[in-house]
């Protein structure tokens, strides 16, 4: 480990901006839990393996289109369309009638889901890894003081703020946010103003998915599609959640950014160990904020 | 439900099983012994996290990371330090509670759900060590070939030695539930406000569970490198804490014994439907399914209940 010596300023610009498109696609998963969590209260694991079908789905699609821009376009919108579905159908089914129960058998049940969907995938897609190729328009990379930067990269860096920006909208300018608010403070009162809460968490539930889906969808090209993609990010947006606080979407956007970067720039100083580093800036962080660093709904 | 199971009925049933167990090995094929030899690791392991879980109301998301560990500091004195081997079976627990120790101080600051959350990522952290560092942990290879005192090396040794660590540890733990200790870890699990009130330390009490609780998943995971001679990082992945939590959940964590029949029968179901269909997690997740939907107080819970045990009313509407 020889620090300074052989990390120039470019590459530390480069390793941030790769960080930080990192961070697009953590934020969009753990904004998808976060909301779930602080509106549902259901730490939903299979969160992670909506977004692994995600970025099946967009490999089958854009597949189907062999690989195409247009085939890529298409599997961005309806790969999380479809998940969206699945959970759709999931929460219907199965979890609306669970509400009542306490968090360590809703955890146990996402988790039986986890269980499900890991195997599943295994059933459809087999075991072997898949790679999907970013549209033509998105490939190659351009040069940052003689570094490369991936096109794609940028592309995530452009995705990130407006994802944040579509649910600022959502939850404060639209009526179902702010029902889904009202519902994460006190779901009682939000029932007898004569709401339908049910319908409310099922979208809630829903939009969460959604954004498990798209960010799987989003990550596709950058990474061998693959079992046990689950498995990582869904411990990565827990402790983003965490770090945040529960339930409060700009603290996921707070946690993903610390994340990523700590991430990103420990693999500059510190290769096979860099994923101490995040963990470090968490540890931190719970040490002089317990609850998170911003207010949690709960 | 404590009386339920102290009886002279349910002792006369524990002497039963364990007579028959100590007789078995000569009558039954070499595969069923090693078979059995993991369940009594697994039983363990199961019981231990029932402590803290059903006992003390501790989301303890990730438990087999001490498991793991202990495992894999059994494994390392093993091959490489000079030490005699039986004294990694005292070592290798001691570092798994020093590891309970270390997260304990972090996690217990915090409750309910975060407690559970940040354990199973801090969890995560401790596998993602032992799964990158090659030149010290084998990677994701493990460790293979650990040699073993000479007593146990032979299957039948090695069951006989899980069944006797298995039951005296049980017993501590039946000993350190009904202790004063345990008391207060039930009270705490039913009112926490109302233990802080009259003067218990939650955090602490909860720190030493967990020490406690981490110090006999140590001892199993010693038990498991004397069953399967070797140590891999998926024994600390979380995936492995959350099947324990559904061993518990199967047998019923309000009952003692509940985790340990929880992990029979899924240990027998794995090593079975594994020779059928590789698609065993599909078949445990639906399984896990239909136990949350129907079956919440978990199998002995239902027996007890039918059996008329009055007892348990409270235990079943407390799982619901």
């Amino acid at each position: 480990m020889d620090l300074g010596t052989n990390i120039s300023l470019a590459a530390l610009v480069q390793q941030i901006l790769i960080g930080l498109s990192r961070t697009t696609i953590l934020f969009i998963v753990s904004s998808g839990l976060s909301l779930v969590l602080g509106v549902l209260r259901i730490p939903n694991v299979a969160h992670g393996s909506l977004y692994m079908i995600g970025a099946f789905f967009t490999y089958s699609i854009a597949t189907l289109f062999g690989q195409s821009t247009l085939g890529f376009c298409l599997a961005l919108i309806f790969a999380p369309l479809g998940v969206a579905l699945l959970s759709l159908a999931v929460e219907r089914g199965l979890f609306c009638h669970l509400y009542e129960r306490e968090h360590l058998m809703l955890l146990l049940f996402t988790f039986s889901f986890s269980l499900v969907f890991g195997d599943a995938v295994k059933l459809i897609w087999g075991s072997d890894y898949r790679s999907l190729v970013a549209p033509s328009l998105l490939q190659g990379s351009f040069s940052i003081s003689g570094l490369p930067f991936p096109r794609y990269n940028l592309f995530l860096l452009i995705i990130g703020p407006l994802v944040a920006a579509g649910l600022w909208f959502l939850t404060n300018k639209t009526k179902i946010g702010k029902i889904a608010r009202a519902a994460a403070v006190d779901r009682e009162m939000v029932g007898a103003m004569g709401i339908n809460v049910s319908w409310v968490f099922a979208a809630v539930f829903v939009i969460g998915c959604y954004l498990a889906g798209l960010g799987g969808a989003l990550v596709a090209p950058t990474q061998n599609i693959t079992q046990g993609m689950d498995h990582t990010i869904i411990i990565e947006a827990f402790l983003i959640v965490i770090i945040g606080g529960l339930g409060n979407i700009w603290g996921a956007l707070l946690g993903a950014l610390i994340f990523g970067l700590t991430d990103s720039l420990g693999i500059l100083f510190w290769p096979q160990f860099a994923i101490v580093f995040p963990y470090v800036a968490v540890i931190t962080v719970l040490l002089f904020r317990p609850k998170g660093l911003l207010k949690s709904t709960w | 439900m404590i009386k339920a199971l102290f009886n002279i009925k349910s002792a006369v049933t524990c002497g039963g099983i364990l007579t028959i167990l100590l007789l078995l090995p000569p009558f039954v094929p070499r595969f069923y012994i090693y078979l059995m030899a993991l369940i009594f690791a697994t039983v363990l392991l199961a019981t231990s996290l029932n402590m803290v879980l059903g006992f003390g109301g501790m989301f303890q998301f990730h438990h087999t990371v001490f498991y793991g560990f202990g495992a894999y500091a059994f494994a390392l004195m093993a091959t490489k330090s000079g030490l005699p081997l039986w004294v990694g079976y005292i070592i290798a627990p001691v570092c798994s509670s020093l590891l309970g120790l270390l997260l304990g101080l972090i996690t217990v600051r915090l409750t309910n759900l975060y407690f559970g959350m940040l354990q199973l990522s801090l969890g995560s952290l401790v596998w993602a060590l032992a799964y990158r560092w090659y030149s010290f942990t084998g990677g994701d290879d493990g460790i293979h070939g650990i040699p073993l005192p000479d007593l146990i090396s032979s299957s039948t040794g090695a069951y006989y030695f899980n069944l006797i660590v298995t039951v005296i540890c049980l017993m501590v733990m039946y000993m350190i539930v009904n202790s004063p200790f345990g008391r207060t870890f039930q009270g705490i699990r039913d009112n926490p406000e109302r233990c802080l009130a009259v003067g218990i330390d939650v955090q602490r009490q909860q720190l030493v569970g967990q020490v406690v609780a981490s110090f006999f998943a140590g001892v199993a995971g010693t038990l498991f490198v004397t069953v399967e001679g070797s140590v891999f990082p998926d024994l600390m992945f979380w995936t492995l804490s959350l099947e324990v939590l559904i061993m518990c959940l199967l047998g019923g964590w309000f009952i003692f014994m509940g985790p340990a029949l929880g992990a029979t029968i899924i240990i027998t179901l794995r090593t079975f439907v594994g020779i059928y269909t590789e698609y065993w997690t599909l078949i445990l997740g639906i399984v896990l399914m239909l136990l949350i939907f129907f079956l919440p107080e978990g199998v002995l819970g239902l027996f007890l209940r039918k059996s008329g045990s009055a007892d348990t009313k409270g235990v079943v509407d407390a799982a619901r």
